[in-house]
């Protein structure tokens, strides 16, 4: 029996909470509303559990349920169904998504009930939930983009939330526009996609790929890096990353959800999703790659010299993303969405540790005056200190696993370069990130005189306890080594098969067509000779966790050990001072970017409109009142005039009447 | 031999209605108004047009301008002041409508200096007289006439509406 | 034998300074009085016509012309007298209240 039909019923939950919180919060009361905002994502988590289910007895190589909820579009040659796909792929993300979802949803109840809009939160949190299901649910392109818009708008809401605060609604509008220009490639990679294949159905672009589009050829090159573009404006990389630190103006939770573990991780979904398209590209793969290590260790760097609780973790989500992505530049897309899941577990109950601190302490954020927490935070110091074991990648918590296997990928499928930039990002986040831990809660206490910190309500505690021990069990997912252990690879290994040899072989007979005659057996020979090297595997598997050890031992070094030597060190240093301030790029852009467009609208504005548009139509007015002017003067009330005018209309008349034409 | 009547008739009626035009008192421009109509009702004779010259009398000099003279004693109307501005504005225009009134007197000259137009048509003994007038009037032209009349009857309630005062 | 055209010039010449009447006075009156005369001079080229075509048309015409002028002075005249009772002039130039 087939339960693809009660699909529609996932995103429907939290839609109809966002409604009825919207429109009725204020009048029905804060239990209510958070029993109404609670019940949505609850019940989709549980409808997705029953999805779950019945996928494992899906059978072997027939194409995945589809719902197809109605025809939406039908114009000419195009034909787009408002649809849901249920497959290995998108169930992972809806089990985050809902799951993840409704332990921040019950976390927030607590840290956010001292707000008066308390239901305008909710229902814009629903309201993303919704969208951001629908992004992960839909089974062509564009449906996913309505949901990519969807939690774009959200994100801008939520970072506003604050609204009387002019920084929290200049992050919001920072957040929308820079999201905005990757929307913007996006599109374009839509629009090429409909080009070649006529159709933006999913399952028939990616099984139709091969077939249409030349390996290693221009229309492969394009339509992909428009839709990494895309990608890189959502999850926050170079370089349209700038948004995301500045979006810790919004609440914790909504950082939490938003950007740690759902909406940043959109465009690692559609990368992973079009992996077909992204297979017959390698150019686009390198780019990906090269940005994904960058950001990575770029992020990393900037995280080290953060004051701000949530910068330090905005930072970290940024540079994991890049992980994420370089996983997706060397092919591992299965390695990509292991990290995406743990990074989700790990990553949320950092955010909402953090949460927790800044609500006992009184929404203090800054670390410089904090110190010394663990006694007055115990369950939150618990909580995140695992989860800052298992960012760093410390045997056996989840980031270990899904770090180690990105890295091992990065070296035997691309190159040593991608893994030498891994590897760093890996030391450095190790070290920041325990820097916090030991700046936070541990050390001599600068807490100012007036805070007394005190450990959040259970309602906030328990989400932390649960995020915490599936981030320290959310290994068993990817157990390497062991062949046929590896769980998330078996379950995507239907959806992410990529026939390579076919595909090349398609591609040769596509070109001979057109009179090139190339052979892509060195492609092909290449591909197939990177085995599975035991020993390697391991090896790398004790480096990592030397380095990680190694960066933990540098944190406590000089955070713990020696307090007064990193102060002293970067006194006047010229370089300390330019990560800082996040190597100035918010500057750059703002020169370059933002001050010539703002001038040419300016310019735009003054001159074509007001001048030119205003102009034309109140010259129109003005010319047509001139007139009126001249015409009134006639009605001089004197009647000799008239007479006149009378005699003259007359003799007129006579004399047309005698021209003889 | 016409000719003779004619333009000794014609020039007294033109000279005549330059007075009216040019006159400071408006009971002098009555009286040179009723001479001209009588230089009329000549020229109407010599076109034998007898019963046209009778009434032009009767019903003209002798009642209409009767009724002017009887509004301009009744509203004692003093002379005009003899220095008419030719109005504070439109010099131009005044300028422009004599020339182009002088234009139409040259066209109509030209148009109707026609030779076909020198003689004029052999006419019947009875032509212009009484019954002559009177057949046409009461047969071929009796709706209008019935008009004339409706139409003079109103002009009567007409100008009693109006003129009345308003004492009720 | 006095041609037509003697005759049309003639009454050209009379409306004509009916007309020049007309604009230049300012009694109301006698403005009335110069209307008179252009009516005078169609009758005159009517019946000129008339004479040298052989018709009856135009004496009719004429006739009719005569008694709408009765008919319309009449009614200018009463209203010439109610504008008095108002203005307490005849001055075309005071008459000015449809000014725009």
């Amino acid at each position: 029996m087939s339960f693809v039909n009660l699909a529609f019923l996932v995103p429907l939950f939290p839609l109809i909470g966002s409604i009825i919180n919207g429109f009725f919060g204020l009048k029905i009361g804060k239990d209510r509303v958070s029993w109404v905002a609670c019940a949505g994502p609850v019940m989709s988590f549980a409808v997705t559990l029953v999805l779950l289910v019945s996928t494992f007895f899906h059978p072997e190589g027939t194409p995945y349920p589809e719902q197809s909820l109605f025809t939406w579009i039908a114009a000419g040659d195009l034909t787009v169904d408002f649809g849901f796909q249920i497959d290995p792929l998108s169930l992972v993300m809806m089990m985050v998504v809902t799951g993840v979802g409704s332990i921040i949803h019950i976390y927030s109840i607590g840290y956010m009930y001292a707000e008066y809009s308390y239901y305008r939160y909710f229902a814009y949190l629903n309201l993303f939930l919704f969208s951001m299901l629908l992004l992960v649910m839909g089974n062509n392109f564009l449906v996913m983009f309505i949901g990519w818009e969807g939690v774009g708008v959200c994100s801008y809401f939520l970072i506003g939330y604050y609204f009387e605060k002019k920084s929290a609604c200049d992050a919001g509008v920072k957040a929308f526009v820079v999201n905005r220009i990757g929307d913007f490639a996006f599109l374009l990679g839509i629009f090429g996609i409909f080009k070649m294949f006529g159709t933006i159905d999913f399952t028939e672009v990616m099984t139709a790929a091969p077939t249409t589009l030349i390996f290693d050829g221009e229309a492969a090159t394009l339509i992909t890096m428009a839709l990494f573009i895309g990608a890189t404006g959502k999850s926050a990389q170079i370089p349209l990353y700038t948004w995301l630190p500045d979006a810790m103006e919004g609440p914790t939770p909504v950082s939490a959800l938003i950007h740690a573990a759902t909406m940043v991780t959109a465009g690692v979904y559609m990368v992973v999703r079009c992996s077909a398209l992204f297979n017959l590209a390698p150019f686009t793969m390198m780019i990906i790659a090269l940005i994904g290590g960058a950001t990575a260790l770029m992020a990393a760097t900037i995280g080290c010299t953060q004051w701000d609780i949530k910068r330090v973790l905005a930072y970290s989500t940024v540079s994991q993303i890049g992980y994420m992505f370089l996983a997706c530049g060397v092919g591992a897309y299965t390695a990509a969405i292991f990290h995406l899941v743990t990074h989700a577990f790990f990553k949320a109950c950092l955010f909402l540790g953090s949460g927790s601190v800044i609500h006992g302490m009184h929404h203090e954020q800054d670390i410089r005056k904090m110190g010394g927490l663990k006694d007055h935070f115990p369950i939150t110091y618990v909580t995140f200190l695992v989860s800052t074991i298992a960012i760093a990648g410390i045997f056996p918590f989840s980031g270990f696993f899904s770090k180690d296997e990105i890295l091992y990928h990065a070296l035997m499928d691309g190159n040593v370069i991608y893994w030498g930039m891994g590897i760093s990002g890996a030391f450095i986040t190790a070290f920041y990130m325990f820097r916090l831990v030991f700046l936070t809660f541990h050390g001599p206490s600068n807490v100012e005189a007036h805070v007394h910190p005190h450990e959040s309500p259970k309602v906030m505690t328990l989400p932390l306890i649960i995020l915490a021990f599936l981030a320290l069990t959310g290994g068993l997912l990817g157990i390497p080594l062991f062949h046929g252990w590896h769980v998330l690879h078996n379950w995507l290994e239907p959806v992410l098969a990529f026939d390579l040899e076919a595909a090349l072989h398609a591609s040769e007979v596509m070109l001979a067509e057109h009179g090139h005659h190339v052979s892509f057996a060195e492609v092909l020979h290449k591909a197939q000779h990177t085995s599975h090297n035991l020993w390697v595997e391991i090896g790398l598997m004790a480096f990592s966790l030397v380095v990680a050890l190694a960066g933990i031992g540098t944190a406590w070094f000089f955070y713990l050990k020696r307090p007064d030597l990193p102060a002293k060190l970067v006194k006047g240093q010229w370089g300390f001072d330019l990560v800082e301030n996040k190597y100035y790029v918010d500057e750059i852009y703002d020169e370059t970017v933002v001050k010539p467009i703002v001038k040419g609208s300016d310019l735009l504005w003054k001159q074509a409109d007001m001048r030119g548009v205003d102009g034309a139509v109140n010259g129109v007015a003005q010319t047509i009142g001139f007139l009126g002017k001249i015409a009134r003067s006639f009605q001089s009330g004197f009647v000799r005039n008239y007479a006149l005018i009378m005699v003259v209309g007359f003799i007129f008349l006579v004399i047309i009447s005698q021209i003889e034409v | 031999m016409e000719l003779l009547i004619f333009y000794p008739l014609a020039l007294v009626s033109v000279i005549l209605a330059l007075f009216v035009v040019f006159n400071k008192s408006p009971i002098g421009s009555a009286v040179c108004l009723i001479g001209m109509m009588l230089g009329l009702a000549g020229v109407f004779i010599l076109l034998q047009a007898h019963f046209l010259a009778i009434l032009q009398i009767i019903v003209y000099a002798g009642a209409i301008m009767v009724l002017f003279m009887f509004v301009i004693m009744l509203l004692n109307l003093k002379d005009d002041d003899t220095k008419w501005k030719i109005r504070e504005r439109n010099i131009f225009l005044s300028s422009a409508t004599g020339v182009l009134i002088l234009g139409i007197l040259y066209k109509i000259i030209d148009v109707t200096t026609d030779t076909k137009f020198d003689s004029p048509a052999t006419v019947p003994d009875n032509f212009g007289t009484v019954e002559v007038v009177g057949t046409t009037l009461f047969t071929d032209f009796v709706l209008p006439f019935e008009v004339a009349s409706i139409l003079l009857l109103a002009a009567m309630v007409g100008a009693v509406v109006l003129a009345k005062s308003k004492v009720d | 034998m006095v041609p037509l055209t003697h005759y049309l010039i003639f009454s050209a010449v009379l409306f004509s300074i009916g007309v020049l009447g007309v604009l230049i006075r300012r009694n109301a009156i006698v403005v009335f009085m110069c209307v008179e005369i252009m009516l005078n001079a169609v009758n005159v080229s009517l019946i000129a016509f008339d004479r040298y075509l052989n018709q009856h048309d135009g004496q009719i015409f004429s006739f009719m012309v005569m008694c709408v002028a009765a008919a319309e002075v009449s009614v200018g005249l009463a209203i010439v007298i109610a504008l008095f009772r108002n203005k307490a002039t005849v001055n075309l130039d005071e008459i000015n209240l449809m000014k725009w």
